[in-house]
């Protein structure tokens, strides 16, 4: 493939690099989330004993990482892109390294380091071993061999890769301010830039994340999110409209979602005292085992008939 | 004999774990191959970011035949018995030994074992170590159930003899040794074949690897050092981050840059810990100016374009982290010049503990007590409370929050540009010194001042809600607050009674917090408080008074002897380090106002000197000798013998001088001890040696004449109150 122009010849380099290793190439989850690990995709599917594949773009949100667009490159949404294989084949790092040639990375000029970063999710309940990978000093991926999620041991281990998509675009590209990074291809009539397209919905999330949320409507979402979750992962598996046997596993883990970024808004709010953080922190890992433990309970978790 | 060599090759393993376990690999596997009797000339070993390597000298072919006698059951036991021996022993009834001992006949068994390949061994032993190997941490990958650091894909196992090498038969998880290898990830792909370890390190070279971590380690030193030089500038030394450096690379490249003029401004350290803590480069200095003008990076390999493309990428990453940090610079600038009001409002939901409450009630814990000290101290009262306030202001900066380790460093910038003085800028940032036993101890006034109370309010808090050190374990590293103020103390020669009860900030504290813990614990209630206030300011007036009998005041009262004896102690350690031992120490402790440290030590030292000389280990015995016979006849007559010796009853010459020497001494001695000259008092003393000596050769002192004995014996007695004026002699062993 040509070397890229713009941000999406990135992601649709890897898309199609992805795509031709056997991944699955799947849409972003159509929820509010912190990260790519978030999607059901990964978090759910990394569980259990069967096989998985699936690659996808991932918008994310950060509301403590709002800079109303001005930084050159932090913000309060932007997006991942998310590989995760279950089981970790044994040339993941090399198919890694693959899918940097993809995006035009010359790894004959440019200096790879894999450099010591463990994984942890206090929130999932989830941790791996790994390192964030560096190409000339900036750190471009995430590469993690997942050991637990949800609290339970993983078993296959899956291999999860995750890239900052704008940064490593911008690297790729040679731009220094995230906002002028090209979108589309330049040279168009309707040729855009990443800021044409989000400096104003940054100053706005960001007066909203940090000035201007309902606290009050925020600490009740949160509270009816952990309830409805709890209560939907309450019922039995044996659905009375159907008579079969239904887990509301995936159901319970959006509540889980929700719950999570809504904390996320709290935090940014600044109404949440450090003790109290580590209270809500646990709260929402609790869901999240929770719906680990009912996706073991589902087919895609292994769960079969008993014979 | 062969030479075993041995490679684990997996993907990158972290820098700080690479030498422990290159260690750990050579202990394990020689450990081993002894064990199983196998020997061996040199052992070697060597890691890399992607292997471990381990090269044997001069290993045994074989383990040597053994054979083992087993005394088994006597002739005639059951044979059950008899069975049993033969299962455990492996041999068969025929053949067994009997013989005659002391008890009857006795069976016994001749084990022979024969000895074992040396392969055989080797991959044994391998199999252990590489399943039990003591990683920090461990993952599994895959469908595998074997742990290692990272996963791994490839085993070397060689023995290389005369005739050749061969590899040794060895499978792990489905893991198959062999001689095959990789170099280099980028500079030299693909598979390398090894026949020895020559071979091995030579073929490596080749392909870009250099395997020896000093060697790396070395080559960026000298590199780094080089290319400084050639600029006219120097590199700022960072054993820890080059022996880290050195760890991330199979072939180092060492490359210069340049920091954006625009960053230049930063303040030194900021510039410096940004580079090392997130880029991992080490800081070049101008040595005309001081300033950290440029960046040391090392690259994990050679380019066509000679690093051009690695270094304008990593300039570009330094921009943007610096830009990160002139962000945080200026946010913070802003709110310290308008005060640093935010910040210090901010400390108010930061907790420092959660039974001593928030940041900030501890500022204003250490600000009063601060104001309290600084009269001893000799600092301006008003300074040291100023400084007590801003001192933890920096905290909830944005520079401190990214960088925690420049802690009190920005506080000092923050406070100059805020205007205050420098005095207490200073203070701020030198309140946390001493951190360890060699750092630099502050002697400005008022950072004294705030570092001891900093540290006291830290001990007596913890104290008072009784989370003490307890062996190894002192997660809030009281151990090293107490040798702080020991240190500020000492080194600054600062005249303070810990713990006495006319401070009525450090008492006021105490009940505070002891009164904070019981309503934690059982809901007291707010008239405890005001009680306790009460009880803070008027401390000796109500210590007998009817508040004495809450449990609260006990608990109050208990805190000081064992936070005393726990400065003791740590100040025992810190003398054993001068050579004083710690008799002496406790000869000193047992006297009045040993919470003053700086005088127990100036006693300490002044007795230790003067143990040193003959006349003081002989005074010693001398008043030994008057302590026991004195102790005999006190316990024998049941009086205590202090009542004033007349010289009119002395009969003989000794006497009569002892006497004459004992009035001309004394005073000159209580003098001294009223100024605190213990060296005189102790010389002084040492001139009585003669007398008392010659005393007691020429006279009885259990003379027939009841009032001769009765004033020898309080003659005695005005030795040995003189001796315990100045030291506890008695507690000085030998």
């Amino acid at each position: 493939m040509a070397k890229p122009t713009c941000f999406q010849d990135v992601i649709l380099a890897l898309q199609d690099y992805w795509g031709a290793t056997g991944c699955a190439v799947l849409q972003p989850y159509d929820m509010e989330v912190g990260a790519g690990t978030f999607h059901p995709a990964t978090t759910m599917r990394s569980l259990g004993p069967k096989a998985w594949a699936a690659a996808y773009v991932q918008p994310s949100r950060r509301p403590t990482d709002g800079r109303y667009g001005d930084s050159p490159n932090r913000l309060q949404h932007y997006y991942q892109y998310q590989v995760i294989i279950k089981p970790s084949p044994p040339d993941l790092q090399a198919l890694y390294l693959g899918s940097l040639r993809a995006i035009g990375i010359d790894t004959d000029l440019h200096d790879i380091r894999f450099v010591e970063d463990d994984w942890e999710s206090p929130t999932l309940g989830a941790w791996g071993l790994g390192w964030e990978v560096w190409c000339d000093g900036m750190e471009v991926s995430q590469f993690t061999y997942f050991q637990q999620v949800g609290g339970h041991d993983c078993h296959p281990v899956s291999g999860e890769l995750t890239y900052g998509l704008e940064r490593l675009a911008m690297y790729v590209l040679g731009v220094d301010h995230v906002m002028d990074m090209p979108f589309n291809k330049p040279g168009h009539p309707q040729s855009l830039t990443y800021g044409d397209i989000f400096r104003e919905a940054e100053a706005q999330y960001a007066r909203f994340n940090f000035d201007t949320a309902d606290t009050n409507v925020l600490l009740r979402h949160f509270e009816e999110a952990e309830a409805e979750c709890a209560a939907l992962l309450d019922q039995p598996a044996l659905d009375p409209r159907t008579g079969r046997r239904i887990v509301m596993a995936l159901p319970a883990y959006d509540q889980c979602i929700k719950a999570s970024h809504v904390f996320n808004l709290l935090d940014a709010r600044g109404v949440i005292s450090v003790t109290e953080r580590q209270a809500y922190i646990g709260r929402v890992r609790a869901l999240a085992k929770q719906c680990a433990d009912a996706f073991l309970m589902t087919e895609a978790g292994g769960w079969a008939e008993p014979a | 004999m062969s030479d075993l060599l041995i490679e684990l090759f997996s993907e990158e393993i972290p820098a700080r774990m690479q030498a422990r376990a290159a260690e750990d690999l050579k202990r394990l596997m020689t450990d081993g191959l002894v064990e199983a009797g196998l020997t061996y000339a040199h052992a070697g070993t060597m890691v890399t970011p992607r292997r471990m390597t381990l090269a044997l000298e001069g290993l045994t072919d074989r383990s040597p035949d053994t054979v083992e006698e087993r005394k088994g059951p006597k002739v005639g036991a059951p044979d059950k018995a008899i069975e049993g021996f033969l299962r455990g022993a492996g041999v068969a009834r025929g053949d067994l030994d009997v013989r005659d001992e002391k008890k009857g006949q006795v069976y016994y068994a001749r084990i022979q074992r024969k000895g074992r390949a040396a392969p055989d061994i080797v991959a044994e032993v391998l199999e252990r170590t590489i399943r039990n190997f003591p990683w920090p941490k461990s993952m599994r990958w895959g469908e595998g159930s074997l742990r290692w650091v990272r996963p791994l894909h490839r085993i070397v196992c060689i023995l290389t003899g005369p005739e050749g090498h061969e590899v040794v038969p060895f499978e792990v998880d489905g893991l198959r040794a062999g001689d095959v290898t990789e170099g280099h990830r980028f500079m030299a792909p693909g598979e390398i074949r090894v026949t020895g370890f020559e071979d091995y390190q030579h073929k490596l070279k080749r392909a870009f690897v250099m395997l020896d971590p000093v060697e790396r380690a070395e080559t960026i030193r000298a590199d780094a050092a080089n290319l400084c030089f050639a600029a006219g500038l120097e590199i700022v030394e960072d054993a820890g981050l080059l022996s880290e450096v050195a760890g991330l690379v199979e072939w180092p490249v060492t490359l210069m840059g340049r920091i954006d003029a625009q960053f230049l401004d930063l303040p030194p350290e900021v510039l410096q810990t940004s580079m090392r803590e997130h880029q991992k480069f080490f800081s070049v200095r101008d040595p005309e100016t001081g300033r950290i003008v440029r960046f040391v990076t090392v690259a994990n390999r050679e380019t066509a374009d000679d690093g051009a493309t690695i270094l304008n990428g990593n300039q570009r990453v330094l921009a943007a982290r610096l830009a990160d940090a002139a962000f945080f610079w200026q946010n913070d600038l802003a709110v310290a010049k308008d005060g640093m009001g935010a910040w210090i409002e901010n400390l108010k939901s930061v907790t420092f503990h959660a039974k001593l409450g928030s940041e900030a009630d501890r500022v204003e814990r250490i600000a009063a007590l601060a104001r309290e000290l600084a009269p001893v101290v000799g600092a301006d009262a008003d300074q040291a409370e100023q400084a007590a306030r801003l001192a933890k202001a920096d905290l909830t900066s944005e520079m401190v929050y990214e960088f925690p380790e420049l802690q009190g460093i920005m506080g000092r910038y923050y406070a100059k540009s805020a205007g205050f003085p420098d005095t207490v800028a200073d203070a701020v940032a030198e309140h946390y010194a001493p951190l360890g036993p060699s750092d630099m101890v502050p002697t400005a006034p008022v950072s004294v001042t705030v570092s001891l109370a900093e540290k006291l309010d830290k001990l007596i808090g913890f104290w008072a809600i009784d989370e003490k050190p307890t062996g190894s374990k002192d997660p809030f590293a009281l151990r090293r607050a107490a040798l702080g103020v020991i240190r500020l103390l000492l080194v600054n020669e600062l005249r303070l009674r810990l713990f006495n009860a006319t401070n009525p900030s450090l008492v006021e504290m105490r009940t505070d917090l002891v009164v904070r813990e019981r309503e934690n614990v059982l809901g007291a209630i707010s008239d405890a408080i005001a009680a306790a206030k009460e009880y803070g300011t008027q401390f000796s007036g109500h210590l007998h008074g009817d508040l004495a009998s809450a449990d609260w005041v006990d608990e109050a009262v208990q805190l000081y002897p064992d936070l005393l004896a726990f400065f003791h102690d740590r100040l025992k350690v810190h003398l054993r380090d001068e050579g004083i031992p710690h008799d002496v120490i406790d000869a000193c402790l047992a006297m009045p106002n040993a919470d003053d440290l700086t005088l127990l030590v100036k006693r300490t030292r002044a007795l230790a000197a003067f143990l040193k000389t003959d006349d003081g280990t002989n005074l010693v015995q001398g008043f030994k000798r008057a302590n026991n016979i004195l102790a005999q006849a006190e316990q024998k007559d049941g009086v205590e013998y202090s009542f004033g010796a007349d010289a009119k009853h002395a009969h003989t010459d000794e006497e009569r001088a002892l006497f004459a020497a004992l009035d001309a001494q004394e005073p000159v001695i209580q003098k001294a001890m009223a100024e605190e000259d213990f060296t005189t008092a102790m010389t002084t003393l040492a001139l009585l040696r003669t007398p008392i000596d010659a005393f007691f050769e020429s006279v009885q002192i259990n003379a027939d004449n009841q009032i001769l004995r009765r004033n020898r014996l309080n003659l005695l007695s005005r030795i040995r109150d003189l001796c315990l004026g100045v030291a506890d002699l008695t507690r000085i062993e030998g």
